[in-house]
């Protein structure tokens, strides 16, 4: 039994760095691009969280100062503690950081090239397409009263309209959610 | 490093100036700390020129992974080669991941609260409105333009609708995208 168990430990960090580690080189517009693909994967697939879990673990990775790229810490370390946070952090940020490293050296011989300006316009409609792909997925899990519902719909319309920085709205939905308001 | 972007600094940056430098940014902002980058390095440090954090900020973009990392590799790389690129990212990573991690760590310890769970849910309503917002705000600026309106369709029904592996709606999308671009070039 114990055997079974010391294989199954790695075996589970192995995953976490390879599922994290492929999302590195296809997050073209950041992390908030990835989060279907990461539901898909966290909860349909590898069942490591459910739908609720997930949302925490968003709410969790949004509340916290830093790169928006946190809600990868928080899965890892719901998955396997302090060393799959470690291992799902450092996955999803390394192999696009040596990329870059490697790229940022010959950039300047391709600064003006047509093709790239045309990768960079190509794939600018394709971010949004998955961005917005993040937001239903996330009220897919998140919301499930009509007062969620409004929450998400009233922060919307607000933060296109208004410009309140994001924390506030964290914290005055924090409050009533405490509250039991909504 | 003469050759890595933007061109050659006569400032000397040392590996702490990047930890320090990038530390702050790191917990300064909420839900992307970006303008908070641009402050550091063009305004307070004057590590960069407002033009070269643009030129900085686009490679960022246009390569993959979280756009705020490689703008710390690539800064950190200019001043002090691949060091620089762990120093700097170290730094903007550490207290974002240890802060995250206790937050995690608090929220396990008093899921049974209703407050907690009630204060958590309604966050994270917000939050994914913010995310709604940032998409919107984003798809305003192609509105005009047919093929890019349709791309983006495109990629919300792959992946919101029919939930395909983000791998093979890239693969099939991400080329017709830029064929597209490539054709309409100016």
């Amino acid at each position: 039994m114990r055997l079974v168990d010391a294989q199954m430990i790695p075996q589970v960090l192995l995953e976490l760095a390879q599922q994290f580690g492929l999302l590195s080189f296809l997050a073209i517009g950041g992390v908030n691009a990835l989060i279907p693909d990461i539901h898909r994967r966290v909860v349909d697939m590898e069942h490591w969280m459910t739908d609720a879990q997930f949302s925490q673990a968003f709410a969790i990775s949004q509340a916290s100062p830093g790169p928006n790229m946190l809600i990868v810490s928080v899965i890892g370390w719901n998955v396997y503690g302090f060393v799959g946070a470690l291992v799902a952090t450092l996955a999803i940020c390394l192999p696009s950081s040596v990329l870059t490293y490697g790229v940022a050296h010959v950039w300047n011989r391709f600064r003006d090239a047509p093709l790239r300006s045309a990768i960079q316009r190509g794939l600018a409609p394709v971010t949004v397409g998955l961005i917005l792909a993040s937001g239903y997925v996330l009220v897919r899990a998140t919301d499930s009263t009509w007062v969620a519902y409004a929450l998400t719909g009233a922060t919307t319309l607000l933060a296109l309209t208004t410009r309140i920085q994001p924390l506030w709205f964290l914290l005055a939905a924090g409050a009533l959610g405490a509250l039991g308001v909504a | 490093m003469n050759d890595s972007i933007p061109s050659a600094p006569p400032l000397a940056v040392s590996c702490t100036d990047l930890f320090i430098g990038f530390l702050k940014v790191g917990m300064s902002g909420f839900g992307g700390v970006m303008p908070f980058a641009r402050r550091m390095l063009v305004e307070e440090r004057r590590w960069l020129s407002e033009r070269e954090f643009t030129e900085v900020l686009s490679l960022s973009q246009f390569l993959p992974g979280p756009n705020i990392i490689n703008v710390s590799v690539i800064v950190g790389s200019r001043f002090a080669g691949p060091v620089g690129s762990l120093a700097a990212s170290l730094g903007l990573m550490l207290m974002p991941f240890l802060i995250v991690l206790v937050l995690a760590a608090l929220y396990a310890r008093f899921d049974a609260l209703a407050a907690v769970r009630g204060a958590t849910a309604s966050v994270s309503s917000a939050a994914t409105g913010l995310i709604v917002a940032m998409g919107l705000r984003m798809a305003q600026p192609l509105m005009g333009t047919g093929w890019q309106v349709a791309i983006a369709a495109l990629g919300f029904v792959a992946l919101a609708l029919l939930r395909l592996p983000l791998l093979w709606a890239l693969l099939a999308i991400a080329p017709v995208s830029v064929a597209c671009a490539w054709w309409t070039r100016k």
